[in-house]
């Protein structure tokens, strides 16, 4: 699924023009990518948590060179499935 | 920021009445949730992709009692997330 299915589905069930419906598909991901952006967490019930965490310096290695090197702060995103998403996965049919 | 304040964000960008922007964000999770339940693999671009994962069964431990259970094999949605959006985060 990419997000011309998106838009489909948008166009299919709102009744949106395919127009009017990719500005739409383009808008929701833009709004959750700008409160990403922010630090802010994102929770679609039903769906799950995205979330910004802060992960502090730590040392690694160069799986290649075998190299100690210093990794630096960053701040990376996790999604977390909603619990009842897990439960729709493993418990169908 | 959770799917209300979603909707309403939705709303005012997209110049648009809350009830059709609610109809909006309903039908982008619906369809991307029947999309993982398919165990189809989406692919947004600058966002990120997701796929589901299989997990086989094995031997745990209940951590408060020490007691050994089996854990049944188990599928999990998993998000990675794309290059532009990492990037934006990080800055």
């Amino acid at each position: 699924m990419t997000k011309s299915d998106l838009v489909e589905a948008l166009h299919g069930r709102v009744g949106f023009s395919r127009k009017r419906s990719a500005e739409v598909v383009g808008l929701i991901l833009e709004l959750i990518k700008e409160a990403l952006e922010r630090g802010e967490k994102v929770k679609i019930s039903g769906f799950g948590n995205f979330e910004v965490r802060e992960k502090a310096a730590r040392r690694g290695r160069n799986p290649q060179t075998g190299e100690t090197i210093t990794i630096t702060e960053r701040r990376v995103l996790t999604f977390k499935p909603s619990q009842v998403l897990k439960e729709r996965l493993n418990h169908r049919r | 920021m959770n799917k209300s304040d979603l909707i309403k964000a939705l709303s005012d960008r997209g110049d648009m009445p809350l009830k059709e922007a609610r109809a909006a964000v309903e039908a982008f999770f619906t369809a991307m949730e029947e999309a993982i339940l398919r165990e189809d693999r989406i692919e947004i671009r600058g966002f990120g992709s997701f796929c589901v994962k299989k997990y086989g069964a094995y031997v745990g431990r209940n951590p408060k009692t020490g007691e050994r259970i089996q854990v049944p094999p188990k599928r999990l949605p998993y998000f990675k997330v794309g290059k532009e959006l990492k990037e934006r985060i990080d800055s």
